[in-house]
Order: C-alpha cells, then structure tokens, then sequence
C-alpha cells in the first residue's frame, strides 16, 4: 500500500465515523420530528429502526398544537412571549455590552482596568445563586408576570463584554489613531471603525445570547405566575404535565421549539465559529 | 477589499473645525472627551450588573443570616450562622451536595472527553467534517427542556425506543429513570449527549490555531500520528483544555433542568441536586433565609472549585 492509498482509506474511515457518530447525536431529534409527524397512536407502538420509518405522514399534530382552540394551548402566544424577551435581551445586549467593552479597552478612563477585571470576576457568578435575591428585586419593581421580567436583568452580560473586549483588543491601535489624525469623535470611531470591523463577533454575541435564553427554563418559569407572559420552555412543561397528555401533539410542540433554533445556527455558523476562531482584523 | 476598507476609514465630508484641530492637535481635549465617554458607554452595562447581579450577590449573602419567610417579608430577623447550622444537619442538604458532586465528577471528565474526540473527527479535512459539526452542534441548540422531555420518552421503561434497541442485544428492559440506582446515570448520559457539542467547538477553535508547520516538523521528524497528537495537539490544548474543563464544572454543578422534568429529583432523592433544593426552598417553601444560605454554600463551592482547577492546570 503506497502513501497516497494509505491517505485516502483513512479518510473513508474519518468519513464513516463522522457518519456513525453522527446519526447517533441526531438519532433523538430525528425521532423526534418523525413523531411529530406521526398519529398519535403509532408513536409508541413502531419501536427499533420501524420508529424512524413512519408509515403514513400526518400534520394533525401541528394542526391540534397551533390551532385547535379546545386544547387551549396558546402556543403561538408562548412562541411571541420567547421571540419578544430573547430579540430584546439580544438587540439591546450588543448595544450595552458592545459599547461598555468599547469604553473599557479603547477610552480607558480611569478605573476602566479595575471595572473589567471585576466583571471578569463576576463571570463566575452562577446564576443560580442570585436566584432569589433577584427575583426579590425583580418583585419590588413589579415586573412579576411582566415582561421586562424576562429580558432586563439579562441585557448587561459579562461573558458577552469579554467576548467583545478580547476581538476589540485585536483591532489594531493605528486603526483609531489614523481615525482621531481624521478628526473622528471616540463615538465615530465606535460606529465607523470598531462595529464595521467586529461583524463576526457581534454576530457569534448575538447567537450565543439567543441560544442560551431561548432555552430559559427555571426563570421564566419562577416570574411568570400565568399563562399570558409563559415562554415557549414553560409552556411546553405544561403540555408534558399535563393529565391528559397528547404525545403527539407534544412532539409536534418539542420540534416547533426546536427547528427555529437549529435554522439559525445552521445559517449563522459560519459567523459563530469564524467569531470564535478570528484573532482580529488584518491591519 | 482592501480599497473600500481603506476608504472607510476617511471622514464623510472634511470639517474645517475638525481640519483646526487636526493642524494644531488639542490632546487634552481628545483624552476629556475619551474619559467623559468612555464614563457614559459603559454606564448601561454597570447599572444593569450593578442592579441585577451584583447587588443579589450582596443580598444573598445577607438574607443567609437572616430569618426570612417570602409571605411575611416584614419580620425578618437576624440570626446569625442558623441557617449554615441547619444546612450541616439536613439530610436533604447532604444528599442534594452528594448528588451535585457525583454529576460533576462523572460529567466533566467524560464529556470533555467526548468533545475533544469530536473535535478531532470534524478537524480532519474530509467532505463529511462540516456535517458532522451540525449533527454533533444540533443536541445544543435544542434547549434542555425539549431535550428533556424526550428523553423522557426515549428511557420509558415499558415503550422506550432505547429499550426497544437494548431489546434487539437480548437485554432486558431497564427502568432508568424509575430506579435510584440507574435514575441519576441515565441523565449523566443524556446531559452528555446534550452538551458536548459546545466543548466540541471551543477544541475545534483551539485545533485551528495551532501551527500547521509544527505538524510539518513533526512529521519530517518521523512522528505517526499519535505521537502528532501526544507531542503537537494536546501541548497546543493545554489551556483551551483548562477553559473546557472550568465551564463544564460549573455548568455541572448547575444541574436543575433534567432532574425537575424527568424525575422531580427522584426516586427517593436520587436526582435532587444543590440548584433544585434551592429552587424548592425559595419558591415552593418560600423560605429565603434558609435558600440564599443554600445559595451562598452553592456559590462558594462553585467558585472554590473553579479556581482550585484553575490554579492547577494553567500552572502545569
């Protein structure tokens, strides 16, 4: 066996492998949608590989979830309360976090050193141990069972001001030199120079941010008291408690939640690895 | 590309104010203008932390000391260690701190291991390495309570489709998450499922930035691949591996989704961890004496471990 040869058969098995492997991660999820897409009857009745390879296709479950008014299931109010809360905690945390990693790596004002190694440290705290005191807090402005509930205490983030103070450090100092020799305003500089620059990590902030509070679960779970403000997590632990449970109708709930999410890593990906592996920009 | 990057950097139209400045160039005024700005851009971002984490932190700390019920919130008393003193005794405490710790220990080295395996998978330059960074990234995007649910179904003991398979290996049925025995092993498995792909990528972004050329001279060296990976790859991971290792305890010792969804901590308080018996303190008892001593204990843990960890492997 020659080298050439040699290489190639590896990469049939690297290839396999990944194929392999690969049908095993996505094996859960698939039988998942496959379920949703089945009659409620069939779903725990097809086992092995005949769970993957349904013998009629049906959409009532979507039906019955969306719009079957007796079920009672508000999933599309449970959808908007998630899409609401997360584009707000994402769109207003790139301006926030942006801005405040901005004024502490490049306008160094006096203290900036101290206020970024405290953030740094506060990147520890787990959320979890705050939970109470915060929802203390959160109670006596009154947002119990309230929006702002759900997105504010999450807007200002400290990994996502490190995450942009280590792509701003990158972009080199001559940038903003030459900008001020221009006669740009720090504020110019941020707008002209720093955002144009840092698209990818402003775009792996904003899926990073969408997928962990998309998948929000205890908090929502703990300040909305109803069904009006409930987000999609909560939601569907209802459907799964509930006493008559319809797994059919969940499934088609579980990949509803789901699919979105997927969709937008599969077309941000290449922003959110390419964000993560970039060391700046190329003066 | 590099014209219209060039040309961006150019002022939109020359201000003869600005043109002033730049002939006779006032730095005093520019360093007061940074400092007045630089006070302004971050202030958002301070006054959220401040509000809502730091201030918590501090209130945690606090409450723990105290006699404090959510229903009568104005006969709160202080009492000192009382609240600590009752952690020590409590058999649901104990057995919460248990739990928590045999998840991170069983949790972190496997799927640390797992991410890295598939981080050298898709790191190979063969057709199928993309896809195979969606499949293993999908479990990740897909949150925990899905996850969890259906996982749920997936371990039933009587219709569970891993039954079903274990079935065609001529095992019997496993109860999984009904067993104490099996409860807390099956999430472990799952949770591994769920979050490997995350690690995976972090080792993906700290594969790609090792130097092509030192695999060269390894293997003009003579080096077959294991020896690539012993004497190149793993010495470039040294502190990619450390970040791994750190965020993966402490999402460890977060655990609170799966045992709430598939098992409500049980059977017999088999899956009841740290975060959940706070949770269940706070807010189904309402006691925030007792569950911000829970949290404070939970933060400390969490903290030590972390930087316990952190001084050991970026020393090496």
């Amino acid at each position: 066996m020659n080298y050439k040869t040699k290489k190639r058969l590896a990469k049939v098995g690297v290839n396999l492998t990944i194929i392999v492997v690969g049908l095993l991660f996505i094996a859960p999820l698939l039988w998942m949608i496959i379920s949703s897409l089945k009659p409620e009857t069939k779903i725990f009745t097809q086992m092995g590989l005949e769970a993957f390879i349904p013998e009629s296709l049906t959409f009532e479950n979507y039906y019955n979830i969306l719009f079957n008014k007796e079920t009672g299931t508000n999933f599309f109010l449970y959808m908007w309360n998630s899409l609401y809360t997360v584009g707000m905690i994402v769109i207003l945390g790139l301006i926030v976090n942006s801005l405040c990693a901005y004024a502490l790596v490049k306008l160094k004002f006096p203290g900036a050193g101290l206020i970024l190694m405290i953030i740094i440290a506060l990147y520890i705290v787990p959320f979890e141990s705050v939970l109470i005191p915060l929802y203390l807090i959160v109670n006596a402005f009154g947002w119990v069972n309230e929006y702002p509930a759900l997105y504010v205490p999450f807007i200002a983030n400290c990994f996502n001001i490190f995450l942009f103070r280590q792509f701003f450090l990158n972009i080199p100092k001559e940038l903003e030199e030459a900008a001020h020799i221009d006669g740009a305003s720090p504020w110019t500089t941020f707008w002209r120079i720093i955002v144009p620059n840092a698209k990818p990590v402003f775009a792996t902030s904003a899926i990073l941010t969408f997928v962990t509070h998309w998948s929000d679960f205890m908090w929502p779970l703990i300040v909305t008291t109803g069904a009006s403000k409930r987000t999609v997590q909560v939601g569907i632990q209802y459907l799964f408690t509930d006493n008559n449970i319809q797994y059919g109708e969940i499934m088609a709930a579980l990949s509803l939640t789901t699919i979105p999410v997927i969709l937008i890593f599969l077309f941000f990906q290449r922003y959110y690895v390419q964000g993560i592996t970039s060391s700046g920009v190329k003066g | 590309m590099e014209a219209a990057k060039k040309e961006r950097f150019e002022p939109q139209s020359p201000n003869p104010i600005k043109m002033v400045k730049r002939n006779n160039p006032n730095r005093m005024t520019y360093k007061r203008q940074k400092k007045v700005l630089g006070i302004l851009f971050s202030l958002p971002a301070l006054v959220l932390l401040f509000t809502f984490l730091i201030l918590p932190v501090i209130l945690a700390f606090i409450y723990s000391f105290m006699d404090y019920a959510m229903l009568r919130p104005g006969e709160k008393t202080f009492i000192g260690l009382d609240n600590y003193q009752r952690l020590l005794t409590d058999g649901n405490f104990l057995n919460a701190l248990k739990n928590t710790m045999y998840f991170t220990a069983v949790v972190v080295p496997l799927q640390s291991l797992v991410a890295l395996g598939l981080a050298l998978l898709v790191n190979k330059k063969v057709k199928l390495a993309s896809l195979g960074r969606v499949f293993f990234f999908s479990p990740v995007v897909t949150s925990m309570v899905v996850v969890a649910i259906l996982w749920t179904f997936l371990y039933n003991v009587e219709n569970g489709l891993i039954n079903s398979v274990l079935n065609l290996f001529g095992i019997p049925n496993q109860p999984f998450l009904l067993s104490p025995n099996q409860a807390m092993n099956s999430i472990i498995f799952m949770s591994i499922w769920q979050a490997a792909g995350f690690q995976m990528i972090i080792f993906l972004a700290g594969l790609k930035e090792v130097p092509e050329e030192l695999y060269e001279a390894a293997e003009i060296d003579g080096a077959n691949a294991w020896r690539k990976f012993l004497n190149v790859t793993l010495p470039a991971l040294k502190h990619v591996t450390a970040f791994v290792l750190i965020i993966t305890t402490i999402q460890a010792f977060r655990l609170f989704v799966q045992p709430f969804v598939m098992t409500n901590g049980g059977p017999s308080g088999s899956t009841k961890t740290l975060v959940y018996m706070l949770y269940e303190e706070g807010f189904q008892f309402r006691d925030v004496g007792y569950s911000s001593a829970i949290s404070v204990v939970f933060f400390i843990i969490v903290l030590s471990v972390s930087l316990i960890m952190k001084k050991i492997l970026v020393k090496e």
